[in-house]
Formats: structure tokens, sequence, C-alpha cells
């Protein structure tokens, strides 16, 4: 499949500080590409450089073949962006807003199709102003789309959303994926990246520390898969002795690692065993979230120590 | 350019407009109440007469009364009797509010009566440099005329007075073209500036740099819209004079220039202001910087010509003197040549600011 976004080396400089240090990634055409970091990490910069806003200061960026830089005019017809914050005219509504749109792009949409597609059709004669914060970011999404776009960047499109909101918005992406459209998402929520995205990057620092699909960088960057008892710190002491699996014990809870699935019946025979009484057992498996918590916090540690050691 | 991207944006602009109440409020209501206010404070400063408190201590000699009589009968001079003490004459003054004092002296009719010099003396407040100006200049006039008959001679020099202009004009004429010059200037300034350093702050540059919207075609739709808005402001501000103030100002095709190049240049200047600031609060600073100084320097209230020269030179650097000069001269004096010339030279700033805002506008950052 051809990379409708390939980033080589990129820099991005601001005086000294290296906000992006020299990333490389590319995104397939037609796939969900989420683009996850704390704040700070260099998210928004990578983003709004690939958008054409913002002149990168080395390597080799291309968005469906153009310079974004360069070639942005072109570029900006073929794209549909949502920034942060979506923003726009507050007395306008967001019928007007997308007949705006379709008048400057020259691409005449179906107003109220396009607003039943982000369902925000009830609010089509609505001002911006009286729209909630779910509202506005669907408009925004509606005025990404006026020009047919190819790839649609969409950067925190959730953030301050409620999650019936959230979820709409979602329903969106979705929708755009199957229409052959390559969406570029940032996001916080690590849920949703793994809910949408089929390939994730993890930026900080200005570093890319985990590429991949959401399941891979799970197995591989992820611990193992547990078992996990609602159950008295005695049972941890038995499955110690008995199992010969790493246990631990926090807050009521007794996490059994398994080293492959099979290990599943024997730590549940060794518990029945024990005699120790237990209220409650489950298997557990990090989420994306847990592994870019831990991922991040390592690194943090990291960079605090030998800090410390210099 | 496109003019359907113009198009577009030019109703945007005017529907954010015309649901603001408070916007449409300044731009219709505010011409009406401006031209009002200052009709009414300044046709009632040209009527003024000057009051002036009078103590005789020259018991109703004839000459004293000769005087007083002269001083009546020149209309401005409007005169009060009191009996106070010569002493405390100047204290009482003050202790009254009163601007404009005159004390004849005792023995002054038998000085004059006797060819031997006398004076009388004439109080005036600082405060009021307007009023002792006119009363030293009625009390001047009526004591030469005393002297003058006093030698025997009789005057060879006359005046006959005529205003300024073809015709007759009031105060409220020249306040017309000076107004619309004001809204010209304000109303595009205060607005852009703001504009361009909220929409900045909001991202809506941004978001509109994602579209092939161009800066020259944002500025022209802007630049379209305040021109029909001068319009309708002028057109209220002519219509307000000429039915409440009785204006006699000549309206033609020699004004649409003016209400053209005037918001070119002021949309322009506006959004330059406001874009080589960093923040809004600077943006406002700027903008309050030039805007100011032209407001009452420009010939908006009060005539150029009767600044203090160096005053008139650095007026003469405003482009907003250009503007309302080129009014006032269709307006009032029917000088089509000048007023072309004015025009020239408001529409030579207004491309150089124009193409100046252009570039200094950006939308995306390095």
């Amino acid at each position: 499949m051809a990379d409708a976004i390939a980033v080589d080396r990129l820099v991005k400089r601001y005086d000294a500080l290296a906000a992006v240090d020299g990333i490389s990634f590319r995104v397939a055409a037609g796939q969900v590409f989420s683009f996850l970091g704390p704040n700070g990490a260099g998210k928004t910069t990578t983003t709004e450089i690939l958008e054409g806003l913002r002149r990168r200061t080395e390597g080799d960026v291309r968005v469906l073949g153009l310079d974004p830089w360069a070639e942005a005019a072109t570029l900006h017809r073929q794209i549909g962006v949502i920034p942060q914050g979506f923003r726009f005219f507050e007395k306008i509504t967001p019928k007007e807003a997308v007949e705006y749109y379709g008048s400057l792009f020259h691409t005449n949409p179906d107003p109220i199709r396009l607003l039943t597609q982000v369902q925000l059709e009830d609010k089509a004669h609505a001002r911006f102003d009286t729209l909630s914060g779910g509202q506005k970011q669907k408009l925004g999404l509606a005025l990404a789309l006026t020009n047919n776009p190819e790839i649609c960047f969409l950067d925190e499109p959730t953030t301050g959303l409620d999650p019936t909101a959230r979820r709409a918005i979602w329903q969106v992406i979705r929708a755009l994926k199957s229409e052959g459209r390559t969406v570029f998402l940032t996001t916080h929520y690590l849920e949703e990246a793994q809910l949408l995205a089929d390939q994730v990057a993890i930026i900080h620092h200005g570093h890319i520390i985990a590429a991949g699909s959401p399941d891979e960088i799970i197995a591989t960057r992820g611990r193992p898969e547990r078992v996990r008892f609602t159950a008295a710190p005695a049972l941890a002491e038995y499955l110690r002795g008995h199992v010969g699996l790493p246990v631990t014990v926090a807050d009521g809870r007794v996490d059994v690692e398994l080293g492959q699935p099979g290990d599943a019946l024997r730590v549940l025979a060794a518990a029945d065993a024990s005699g120790v009484p237990w209220a409650h057992f489950e298997t557990v498996q990090d989420t994306l979230e847990d592994v870019f918590v831990r991922l991040v916090g390592q690194m943090d540690d990291g960079a605090l120590k030998s800090e410390g050691a210099a | 350019m496109r003019p359907a991207r113009i198009l577009a944006d030019f109703k945007v602009v005017v529907r954010s407009y015309l649901r603001n109440p408070v916007a449409l409020f300044f731009s219709l209501i505010f011409p009406i109440i401006l031209i009002s206010l200052f009709g009414l404070i300044f046709s009632a400063a040209g009527s003024t007469t000057v009051a002036i408190t009078v103590l005789n201590e020259d018991h109703n000699s004839p000459q004293s009364v000769a005087l007083l009589s002269a001083l009546n009968n020149t209309t401005v001079a409007k005169l009060s009797f009191v009996n106070w003490n010569s002493s405390s004459f100047a204290k009482n003054l003050g202790a009254n509010d009163d601007a404009v004092g005159l004390i004849i002296p005792a023995g002054y009719g038998a000085s004059l009566a006797a060819h031997r010099p006398v004076n009388v003396t004439l109080y005036t407040d600082p405060q009021d440099a307007a009023g002792a100006g006119a009363a030293q200049f009625i009390v001047t006039g009526v004591t030469n005329a005393i002297n003058l008959e006093a030698a025997n001679g009789s005057a060879l020099v006359g005046i006959q007075q005529q205003n300024v202009g073809s015709a007759i004009y009031t105060y409220i004429d020249y306040l017309i073209p000076g107004l619309i010059g004001f809204s010209i200037l304000t109303s595009p300034m205060f607005s852009m500036v703001d504009v361009a350093a909220s929409y900045r702050k909001e991202g809506i540059f941004r978001q509109l740099s994602l579209t092939p919207l161009t800066r020259a075609e944002w500025l022209t739709s802007h630049i379209l819209w305040y021109t029909a808005l001068t319009f309708v402001t002028a057109g209220i501000m002519i219509g307000a004079g000429l039915v409440l103030f009785g204006a006699h100002v000549t309206v033609d095709l020699g004004l649409v220039p003016f209400l053209i190049v005037g918001p070119l240049l002021f949309v322009s200047l506006g959004m330059l202001a406001g874009s080589v600031a960093k923040t809004p609060e600077s943006a406002a600073l700027i903008g309050n910087i030039i805007t100011f100084p032209m407001m009452f320097l420009s010939g908006t209230f009060f005539a150029v010509s009767s600044f203090p020269p160096a005053l008139q030179s650095f007026a003469h650097v405003l482009p907003l003197y250009y503007v309302i000069d080129g009014m006032n001269q269709v307006m009032l004096f029917s000088n089509t040549a000048r007023a072309a010339t004015d025009a020239v030279i408001v529409l030579v700033i207004a491309i150089v600011i124009f193409l100046l805002a252009i570039r200094f506008f950006t939308w995306r950052d390095e």
C-alpha cells in the first residue's frame, strides 16, 4: 500500500530546544494512525508540520507526495484538518459554515447531508457560540470534510467531550476509514487509540519510543497476562510456593503472571487447593494505556537518573 | 484573487456583524449621537455672549454711561452691574464664578472732559481664554472709538464681514465632513486591530490558512464591508446634519472616492497594526497610538488652519487629514481639483499600507 505520509529524520527546533528530535515514521493510505504522547512531547508540533502550518528545521516530510510547507496550497485542497480546540466565527451557523467552506474550496457540498454525516443536522441553524464542545468539534469535522479530503488530520478531537459525544466522534472516524480515507489522529485517550487505530506511534521528549499496531505494542512492551484474585495475602504465600510463577500483592489483590495460557488452569487449581478463601478472580491484560504510562514513566525515571549521575 | 471566495467571506463578515447588536448599535446610532452632541456643543459656542460684571465708580457720569451703552450696543457683551468695593472686586468675581469684570474709576468722566488720560480696569480669568480674548477685543474696540471721538477723528477703514467659501456656512457644515472622516478612521481601526489579534489567538487565521482563501481576499472582503458601512454612516450623518441642524453641504459623486479609499486605507492600517503586535493588549495599544492623534489633529472637530504652525505640519503627514480636507473641498468649497489631489494622495498611501498589511499579516507560524 502507498504511504500517505512519510516522515524521515524530522527535526523541529525552537531556539536551542528540539521539540521534535529526528523522528521517522510512515502512514499507509487508508489506515487510522494514532500519534500519542504526553503534553509537550512534540505531538502538536509534528502534526502542524504535516499540515503545512509550521516550518520544519530539518528532515524530509512528504504528505501525499507533497512538501507540506512549500506546497501548502496544493496540499490543503487534499487534506482536512481539525486543529486542537477548534474555533469558528461565533455568529455563524453550521449550515452557513459548510456553505462558506464549500465556496472557498469550490466543492459545493450538500450542507445538510454533511452535517448528518457528523450527527449535527439538528443544530444546522444554531449559531456557533451556542453549540456545546462536542457539537463544535463535530462542525470542525464537517468542515474538514467539505473538500472530500484524502487525509483527515484530527488533533485531539475528543478532548474535553463527554462520553456520548466522544463515541459519536469515534463513529465518524470509523466511517472515514470505511470510505477509504487516511486518518491521522492525536489523542490523550489511549483507549480511543486502541479502539480506532491500525497503527500507533508514541512520541516522548521529541523521540518515538514505540510504534506498531496496538496489539503488537502491548504484546512486545506490555507485561504478561495475569490471573487476579481478590483474596488475603496468605494466598500469595501459598501460590509462590506451589506454581513457580511471579506473584504480586497490592490493594487486597493477588496477581499471578502467566508464562503461557495453559498456566491459568494450574494457578486456579493451586488456589482451590490452598484452602485460603478468595472472593473473585479474573484474567487481566495490559491495555495500551498501561503500556504508555509505563514506557513514559520509565523514560522519565531514566532521564532523571542520568541527570542525577551527571 | 477570486471574486467567489471574496464574496463567500464577505457574507460571513456581514452576517457576523449584523448578528452582533452592540456593533450594529455603534455603527448606526453612534453617528447620530456624535453629530447631535458636537452639533449642539459647538453651535451653542458660536452664539455665546461675553458676560461682563461692571463696577461703575464714576456714578452715572454721562461719559461712563456712554461707554457702557457702547459696550451694550456691540450685542456681544452682556453687562451686569454690582456695587462692590473696588478693593475686593477681584475676590468677589472669583467667588461668583464671573470670568470677566470691568471697573470704571471715579473721576472717569471728569478726566475725559479735561482730556486727561484715564484707565478702566479689565479683569479676566486665565482659565477662560476665549472669554478673556473676546472681552479684551470688545473693550479695546469700544475705548478706541471713544479715543477717536475725543481726538475729533473719523474712521477711515471700515469692516464688511463675509464668511469663508462661496456661501454662508455654520459650524455644523464643517462638522459633517470631519465626523464622517472620524468614523472612516475609528470604525475600521478599532475593530480590525481587535480582529487581527483575537483571530490569531483563537486560531481562526490558522483555520482559514487551511483553505484556499488568501490573505488578500480576506482583507478585501473586510474592506468591502467597511466601505458599505461607511456609505451608510455618511448617509446617516449627512441626513442628521440636514434634518437636525439645517446644514447646507453639497452632496455629490465627488464624495464617493473618499468613502472608498478611506476604508481601504484604515482597514489595511488596522490590520497592519494588529499584525505587528504580538498580543491583543499590545495590538490595542499600537492601534490607540495611531488612532488618537489622527482623531483630533486631522480636522475632525477643528479646522487644521486654526492650529499652531508646528501642529499644522504634523497634521499634514496624517492620512486622515487628506480624507477630511478632500471631503471639505467637495461638500463646502466645490474645489474639485484640490479634492482630486487629496483623493490621489490617500489612494497612494492606502495601496502602500494594503501591501504592507498583506506582507506582515501572516496566518501560519514559521
